[in-house]
Order: structure tokens, then C-alpha cells, then sequence
């Protein structure tokens, strides 16, 4: 067969997208592809389950396998899918909102669990969906929606409690480093156990409005700027690190995945006894 | 695993899970809670054994979600709960008719609302099972009222799913699926199995949701060469997301149909006593079991007393109860909830056949001396 190449994953016939001009999806959802492309995964291997929100509207684009189930409950499907067909490739598109927020349940727990999946976390700091409301990840003091004189709530680091939950491996980027973020996702998608990537990810319409931003040059120029390398980042004092956040492979660890360990334990009962 | 077979003697909520594993389930996902856990803790026992797998999810919406995603990649799956954990699947349900996955979803009812009387029976969820989800939609339930029937609705609430391609709900309650009695399980080649349709069209352009003459759509599982796609969005036949009216109205009233059109198959219930008596009781669940001793025990007080028993709870047995409103010259529907069947009953009612309620909601069941007693009153 001849090589595949991105677009052999999107369905032109339903393009153009409906993501805003700036917004970050876009250039997440092409990553997304070429990872496939290159890890050589056909449409049929893989299945993207997605939430709901701007980024869950991703699966209505792509050509590979799709359930576009419940916001919040991506990782909950996800699992059910990968357990029953553990030959399968299964990949979360989340929002903030999906991932962390609504579905915070469902996320560290399959992180705990360390289900083969892989989630791709778009962070934009709210809801884009509904109209630029906080989440759970939005920072302290931040103008949305709801909290038009800030909001009084910290927001969580995704990738910290990824990493605290038991996830095997966790990376983050911005929709601004596009070919980093299409090898994180190849890694992460080829590592067993749990993976997250988050991508910090515009949004111009509501959360940079909002918060003195509204041109998407200037958010990308942003994410460009708050972004440093990890290596870099742990050697920065607390007061530099405030203002930006670290990039790159976070956490790497090899612990077994749930079925792994699941056929384990249950083999292991069913041996033969010997003795008497 | 040892499949027992035969004569044997067990309690509801197990019978329940040899049910599943019999009818083909290979896959649990669920939360325990009080008077389901042994469902629960059966299937973790024997799952493995035939190479399923159990799963104890972090709550209900979790264990719905798992189960919903497992039988989308083609195992059939199921999932045990009890009122507070009905109510947190309530969203996914609706996701598993919209998208026609199949699932079967045992309810053992206790008594509420709320936390309320957790260890005692009650059949409050009638209503909910039904009516739960928010949005138009079908559904099926089924209502055991026997140790026997525990076994053999669980098989036929999987045949039912996957033939249809909608959720089954099977509604027990803590007096069923606690008590224990004897039951025959049959042969696994006396059992009739149904499995979903596999598409017979090529991979090729496929389009999942394309019904068939039976209104149902052959969708296969992921990872064969078939691209599908699930939503929960509003689809067409692609299972892409489609917004029109026309889309949201078409798939809607097929999904109606595929179960309206078929009630002589999926409406089962149980005619018992006289033929033609002057009161007839209708009734499921545990209080079939009073409401049979109280046609006993009425007919030797020389009343003449006959009971309708529901065994399939919805698609609700219009045609059925309609006869019986028809022939008898009063109705009594005995149930532990403020009167939800009495509801439907009164709903079918076109012959001004008077309806008489009798509820019990205290977390006790209604003894058959109990309905004599609202007999005579009503016969007065
Ligand atoms: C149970 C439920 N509650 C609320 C909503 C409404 N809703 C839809 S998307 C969304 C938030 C989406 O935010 P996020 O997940 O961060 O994705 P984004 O739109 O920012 O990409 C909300 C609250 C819903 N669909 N379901
Ligand atoms: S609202 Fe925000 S997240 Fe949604 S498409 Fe527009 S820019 Fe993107």
C-alpha cells in the first residue's frame, strides 16, 4: 500500500473545521496525524474516543475509527474499548474541561490503573465550548465568563497530577511547537501504561480576550515565551518559574499496565495445583 | 470456571451472573453498592476464568462509560447497581440508546429516594427506568420476580440487546435478588443465544447506522476492516455528527420504531388463575408472588380473583392490559412505590374499568393477606 499521508486521516468532504481563526486545535489535530502517519498506524488500528467541547469535536474530521461519547467520560469509554480489544490503539482527545475538570474522576484513575491508552489534553484554560467559562485548570484570578472579576479558584497542573495519579508517561507542549508536539504524541501513543500529553493550546475567542490577549499572534508569542525546555526549567528560581511552564518528556516509567498485570494474577490462579 | 447445570439451588443476584456469562458477557464493569454486590462480586470470580474482564470502576458513570466502550469494541457487557447508582448512570444510558450500543444494566431495587432504606426492597424505579435519561427514547426493561427468572430474563436481556441494539435494564429488587430458591439452568446448547448482526455491505464507503428493513443497523465492533464511528451527537447513517432537523427527527423515530414495531416479541407476561374473574390483580416483581397466594387464598373465601403479571416492565403491555380492564369489573395494582404502574394501567384504561392502587413504601413487602383485604374493600 502506498505510505499514507496525513490527510489520508481527515475527511476533507467534512472540512472546513468550526474551530475559531487562532484557536489551537487545528494545528493539534494535524500533529495528531502525522504521528499516525509516521508510527505507520492504519485508520482501522486506531480508535479516538473524544469528549465534548471545540477540541472533542475533533473526531468529526478524522477518518479513523471514533467514539464521541459524553464530556468528561472520555477515559472511562476509552478503557472499556482497550480492555475488550487490547490490539487496538486508543487515544483521548480531552479538553480541560473533559480531562480534568468533569471527568478529573475518570482521569486519575485510569492514570492509577495504567490503562495502554494514550490522552491528548488540549489546555486552554476554559471552556471554549460554552462560551469561556473557568475550569479546573484555569489560573488564579483569571477573567472568564464566570468569574468576570477573576477567579478565585487556583487551577490544577495537569501534568503533576497525572505524574502523582501513576501515569507511566507525561509530557507537555503548546500548539506553538507543532513538530515537538507530533513526536511527544508519537511516544506517547508507542509507550505502554497510561500517557498524557498535555498541549497548551489558544484560545483567542474567550480566555485571551478575556485576559489581554485577543490577537493570536500574541498568544502563540506567548506560549513561545512561557515555555522552557525541563532541563532548563529546574534550574530556574521560583519567581522565574511562576511566569512559564516546563516543556518536553516529564515522566517516563515502565511500571506494567493494568491488563498486563490483570492476565498476570489471573493465570497465575489458574495453574494446575500440584501436591496431594 | 464449573458451569453448574441442572437442579440447583442460588441466590438471585448469582443466578443473575451465570445469566450473563451463559447468554455470552465477557466483560463487568461496575461500582458496588447494597443490594447488587453480589453480582458484583461473582462476576470477579468468574470472569477471569472464561477470560473476561471485570472491572471495578471509580463510580457509576465510570462503570456505564466502561461497559458502553467494551461492547462497542464487540464484548457484551454489563453492569449492577441499586438506586443511587441507577440515577448517576442515567446520562450514559441515554448515550448507549442514542448510539445503539448494546448493554444489559441490572437494577436491584431498594427502597428511597435518596440513601434512605438501603438494605430493603422497594420498586421505586419504575418510573426512572423508563423515564430516567433525559430526551425521547425507548427502552426495555424486564422484572424477574423468581430465582428461575433471575437466570433466564438475564440471558434474554442480552438476546433482547443485541438483537435490538438498545440497553436492557433487568429491574429486580433486594427480595429477589437476595432470596434463594431452586432453579433449573439448562444445557449451553438447550439456550438459545443472540448475537448482533455483522454487516454484510463492504468496507468500502461503509456507513454504520444504515438500518435494515428491521430498522436496526448491522454496526460491527472496532478493529475489523469496517471504520466506524459513535456519537453522541446527533448522526447519520455515517455516525457522523449531522445537525439537521430532518437527521435529528429521522433517527429518533426509527430508534421508537425498531421497539415499538416488535412488542409481540418483546412483551412477555404471565396470565394466572381464572379466566374470567371479577377483580384482577396486575403485578411484577416480588409482589407477583403475594398477589399469586392472594388469588389462592381469595378464591377459597369464594372471591373470584385473577392476576396479570408483568414480566417485561417496558415497552409497557398496552394490549395486555387492556384486555384485562376490558374483562374484569376491577383492577388492583399492588406495588412498593406511591403508584407508578397504577399510572399506566389507568393510562390504558379506555373501558372506565375502576383502577384501585395499593403501595407499600416503608421498606416491607406487601403480604398477600394485605391484597384479600384491598380486594373485599374494593369488591364492597
Ligand atoms: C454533563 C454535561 N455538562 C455540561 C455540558 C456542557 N459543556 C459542553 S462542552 C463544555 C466544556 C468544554 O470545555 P473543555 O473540555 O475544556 O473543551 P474546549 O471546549 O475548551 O475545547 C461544557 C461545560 C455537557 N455537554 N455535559
Ligand atoms: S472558542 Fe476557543 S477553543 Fe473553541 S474553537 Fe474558538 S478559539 Fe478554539
Amino acid at each position: 500500500m502506498a505510505v499514507r499521508r496525513y490527510q489520508d486521516y481527515l475527511d476533507k468532504n467534512r472540512l472546513p473545521h468550526m474551530w475559531c481563526p487562532g484557536c489551537g486545535d487545528g494545528i493539534i489535530l494535524r500533529a495528531y496525524t502525522e504521528a499516525l502517519v509516521e508510527l505507520d498506524l492504519a485508520p482501522k488500528e486506531v480508535v479516538t474516543v473524544t469528549g465534548i467541547g471545540c477540541w472533542g469535536k475533533a473526531d468529526d474530521y478524522l477518518t479513523t475509527q471514533a467514539f464521541h461519547g459524553t464530556h468528561g467520560r472520555a477515559l472511562a469509554f476509552a478503557t472499556g474499548i482497550k480492555l475488550a480489544n487490547p490490539d487496538l490503539h486508543v487515544v483521548t482527545l480531552m479538553g480541560d474541561g473533559d480531562a480534568v475538570t468533569i471527568g478529573g474522576n475518570h482521569f486519575i484513575h485510569a492514570a492509577r490503573r495504567n490503562i495502554d491508552l494514550t490522552a491528548i489534553v488540549t489546555n486552554n484554560y476554559n471552556y471554549g465550548m460554552t462560551g469561556g467559562q473557568y475550569s479546573a485548570t484555569t489560573p488564579l484570578e483569571s477573567k472568564t465568563t464566570t468569574s468576570p472579576k477573576g477567579t478565585p479558584e487556583p487551577g490544577f497542573n495537569v501534568c503533576l497530577l497525572a505524574e502523582a495519579a501513576g501515569a507511566n508517561f507525561v509530557a507537555r507542549t503548546t500548539a506553538y511547537h507543532a513538530t515537538a508536539l507530533k513526536n511527544l504524541i508519537k511516544d506517547a501513543i508507542t509507550h505502554k501504561g497510561f500517557s498524557l500529553v498535555e498541549v497548551i493550546s489558544p484560545c483567542p475567542t474567550y480566555f485571551g480576550r478575556f485576559n489581554g490577549n485577543s490577537s493570536a499572534v500574541n498568544m502563540f508569542n506567548w506560549l513561545k515565551d512561557s515555555a522552557v525546555p525541563i532541563s532548563k526549567y529546574g534550574k530556574m528560581t521560583a519567581e522565574e518559574q511562576a511566569e512559564r511552564f516546563a516543556v518536553g518528556t516529564l515522566v517516563k516509567k515502565e511500571r506494567p499496565d493494568f491488563y498486563t498485570t490483570y492476565r498476570r494474577i489471573h493465570r497465575a490462579s489458574q495453574q494446575p495445583k500440584g501436591g496431594e | 470456571m464449573i458451569r453448574p447445570y441442572g437442579v440447583q439451588f442460588m441466590q438471585g443476584n448469582e443466578a443473575c451472573v451465570y445469566g450473563a456469562i451463559d447468554a455470552g458477557a465477557r466483560f463487568y464493569g461496575g461500582y458496588p453498592i447494597t443490594p447488587s454486590s453480589e453480582i458484583a462480586e461473582l462476576s470477579a470470580e468468574l470472569l477471569p476464568q472464561v477470560d473476561g474482564i471485570f472491572l471495578q470502576m471509580e463510580d457509576e458513570i465510570g462503570s456505564i462509560a466502561t461497559i458502553i466502550g467494551a461492547s462497542a469494541a464487540g464484548k457484551k457487557s454489563y453492569t449492577a447497581t441499586s438506586g443511587p447508582g441507577f440515577s448517576l448512570m442515567q446520562e450514559n444510558l441515554g448515550m448507549a440508546v442514542y448510539a445503539e450500543v448494546p448493554i444489559v444494566l441490572i437494577n436491584i431495587q431498594r427502597n428511597g429516594p435518596s440513601t434512605a432504606l438501603a438494605t430493603r426492597p422497594a420498586q421505586g424505579d419504575v418510573m426512572q427506568s423508563r423515564w430516567g435519561t433525559h430526551g425521547d427514547h425507548p427502552i426495555i426493561v424486564l422484572s424477574p420476580a423468581s430465582v428461575q427468572e433471575c437466570y433466564d430474563l438475564t440471558v434474554r436481556a442480552f438476546n433482547l440487546s443485541e438483537k435490538y441494539r438498545i440497553p436492557v435494564i433487568l429491574l429486580g429488587d433486594e427480595v429477589i435478588g437476595h432470596m434463594r430458591e431452586s432453579l433449573i439452568i439448562p444445557e449451553l446448547d438447550e439456550l438459545k443465544i443472540i448475537n448482533r448482526k455483522t454487516p454484510s455491505a463492504p468496507a468500502e464507503g461503509f456507513k454504520p447506522y444504515t438500518p435494515g428493513e428491521d430498522d436496526i443497523p448491522a454496526i460491527p465492533p472496532y478493529g475489523t476492516d469496517h471504520i466506524v464511528h459513535i456519537s453522541s451527537s446527533c448522526h447519520d447513517e455515517s455516525g457522523y455528527s449531522h445537525n439537521a432537523p430532518q437527521t435529528a427527527d429521522k433517527l429518533v423515530r426509527r430508534l421508537h420504531r425498531k421497539i415499538e414495531n416488535n412488542k409481540t416479541d418483546i412483551v412477555q407476561v404471565e396470565w394466572f388463575g381464572p379466566d374470567d374473574a371479577e377483580v384482577t390483580l396486575i403485578a411484577y416483581g416480588v409482589v407477583s408472588r403475594a398477589a399469586k397466594q392472594a388469588v389462592i387464598d381469595a378464591q377459597k373465601e369464594g372471591l373470584s380473583v385473577n392476576l396479570l403479571r408483568l414480566i417485561t416492565q417496558w415497552p409497557f403491555a398496552d394490549e395486555q392490559v387492556r384486555e384485562a380492564l376490558k374483562k374484569a369489573k376491577a383492577v388492583i395494582v399492588p406495588e412498593l412505590n406511591l403508584g407508578q404502574v397504577v399510572l399506566e394501567v389507568e393510562r390504558t384504561n379506555s373501558f372506565k374499568t375502576p383502577v384501585f392502587p395499593l403501595s407499600r413504601i416503608d421498606g416491607e413487602i406487601i403480604l398477600p393477606s394485605q391484597i384479600v383485604e384491598r380486594i373485599k374493600e374494593v369488591l364492597k
